[in-house]
């Protein structure tokens, strides 16, 4: 089991570098994807299975799939990043050593992260999370179910058409769009 | 993972390749039928050696990679198709337990308490396959192809989620085989969704790209679709992951609302549980089928639709359809509680 772990770390913090680092975009969307493939597989290290398959098919599946979209439809395909100049690059690597510094030096002063009290192997079962979900944290999961509502009804609020076919988001009748058609 | 698993698994794939190999025999065998034709008879005996000579052929051809394709992703794209095709059938129950030399085994090779959303994870990340083997032939029809593969397969989804909402509050898990077990103790989901199991056929058509839903690849507009560009074994492999993904498709179906295994009154005629099992695995096969080739039906009899309106249906009627179908299932679950007390 350690060993998987290894593995799938190693995997997550690789495919993590490449999303960064890619100079094609469609690259950094597939590492992003292998990303979430393998944090899903921590999921299930951890016995929660439910949550990795809601984390696939949510992120991998559906968000995912319209980064790709996008980047497919503005055809991103040309590898031309932002070049930057020699001392913005400079201090960029100057400020992330200094904090990798900092960061491995806090690690060597050994924090220990104690382990959570008691891992119950039944926490991430289906019946558990439904049961957490619905006493403990019952008021932020309606609240975000709120605010997707509040998004799905602005998202139609900005297709949408008047009557005569005024788009609600531009003002910009019908006539005049066939007028810069033509 | 002991060796019974292992070889069952095996087995597994052998009979899924084989029947996808040979529901491209029966396609053309139907559509032959169907538009008053034979069909093809000359390889074997009724033509039955076909699938072999076809595959022959794919394998014989120039694989040829377009000069500005991006050659990796040309070739992940089919490779990624086939292998999540392969994948789902794993968790489908193909029939209850099986005691050899004193030994108990189940036909099935997992059995996750979260079966169904392995099977809706796989069938979200097939959807890669197509899209990036469209992308990186650089070409305008194939482009065309995967994106409307995309947005196809992602609206799609949330009517295919939502009917499976209805029945997964009916049936009280998420497990495949207790799925199974509740139809087999309460009657087949069928009799209580109608309307969801319509959602689920309907969806279930369009994840698969067959007609009438088939534009990703409508050769009467987009060329070849997605699949252009594609030559020998890599075009092979998308057409052999969409008949994996038909069988696949008709044997959750019949998971899901036919009883899986489930034969009424098998259990009360005292037989052998070994045959019991198998006239199960038999049956659960026997309705797989009559799914093919209701698919296939469907393909040689109905017009494709145009791409607007395959969105307006998704959006506008089969996710409201469903939500609906959601509200009434509980409902009516909550009231026949409440009667029984």
């Amino acid at each position: 089991m350690a060993a998987l772990f290894y593995i799938l770390a190693a995997l997550s913090v690789i495919s993590a570098l490449t999303v960064v680092g890619a100079r094609n975009p469609v690259t950094s969307v597939i590492a992003l994807v292998v990303c979430f493939l393998s944090i899903a597989a921590h999921y299930v290290l951890l016995n929660a299975q439910f949550l990795a398959m809601v984390h696939v098919i949510v992120y991998t599946g559906a968000i995912m799939v319209l980064f790709l979209f996008v980047i497919m439809l503005l055809n991103l395909n040309k590898p031309d990043g932002p070049r930057k100049s020699l001392a913005m690059r400079l201090a960029a690597a100057v400020a992330g050593g200094l904090l990798f510094i900092t960061l491995a030096a806090a690690v060597r002063q050994g924090v220990q992260i104690p382990p959570a009290a008691g891992f119950d192997p039944g926490v991430g079962l289906v019946r558990s999370v439904g049961h957490v979900l619905f006493t403990e944290f019952l008021l932020p999961f309606e609240v975000s179910s709120v605010l997707f509502l509040s998004a799905i009804v602005g998202v139609v609020m900005l297709a949408k058409k008047d009557k005569d076919g005024t788009d609600q988001a531009t003002d910009i009748t019908e006539a005049e769009r066939a007028r810069r058609a033509a | 993972m002991t060796l019974a698993t292992a070889l069952f698994l095996l087995v597994l794939f052998v009979i899924t390749l084989t029947v996808a190999a040979y529901s491209t025999y029966a396609e053309r065998k139907v559509a032959a039928f169907l538009q008053d034709r034979i069909g093809p008879d000359r390889a074997g005996p009724f033509g039955i050696l076909q699938p072999l000579a076809d595959g022959t052929k794919m394998f014989m051809k120039e694989d040829f990679i377009p000069a500005a394709a991006n050659r990796r992703l040309f070739t992940l794209g089919p490779a990624i198709a086939m292998v999540t095709a392969l994948m789902t059938g794993v968790v489908i129950p193909w029939g209850g337990e099986l005691t050899l030399f004193g030994e108990t085994f189940k036909l099935q090779g997992t059995d996750p308490e979260i079966g169904i959303l392995y099977v809706f994870a796989i069938v979200s990340i097939g959807v890669y396959g197509i899209m990036l083997g469209g992308w990186a032939s650089n070409n305008k029809y194939a482009l065309l192809g995967s994106v409307r593969a995309a947005s196809q397969m992602v609206s799609y989804e949330l009517g295919l989620g939502l009917s499976i909402v209805a029945l997964v509050m009916l049936n009280g898990t998420l497990s495949l085989g207790g799925i199974v077990e509740h139809q087999a103790a309460n009657g087949w989901n069928i009799l209580y969704q109608p309307l969801g199991f319509l959602i689920f056929l309907v969806c279930a058509f369009a994840e698969t790209n067959r007609s009438p839903f088939d534009m990703p690849e409508c050769e009467t507009e987009l060329v070849g679709g997605y699949h252009t560009e594609f030559s020998s074994m890599k075009l092979g492999f998308f057409l052999f992951a969409e008949y994996t993904n038909m069988f696949i498709s008709s044997a959750v179906i019949s998971t899901l609302y036919f009883g899986g295994y489930h034969v009424p009154g098998l259990d009360r005629l005292g037989l052998d549980p070994n045959l019991t099992t198998l006239i199960g695995t038999a049956a659960l096969f026997a309705k797989t089928f009559f799914f093919i080739f209701f698919f296939m039906w469907v393909r040689w009899s109905t017009p494709r639709f145009r791409f607007d309106q395959l969105m307006n249906l998704g959006w506008k009627g089969l996710i409201p359809l469903g939500i609906a179908n959601v509200l009434i299932t509980g409902t009516v679950y909550h009231l026949v509680e409440l009667w029984k007390g």
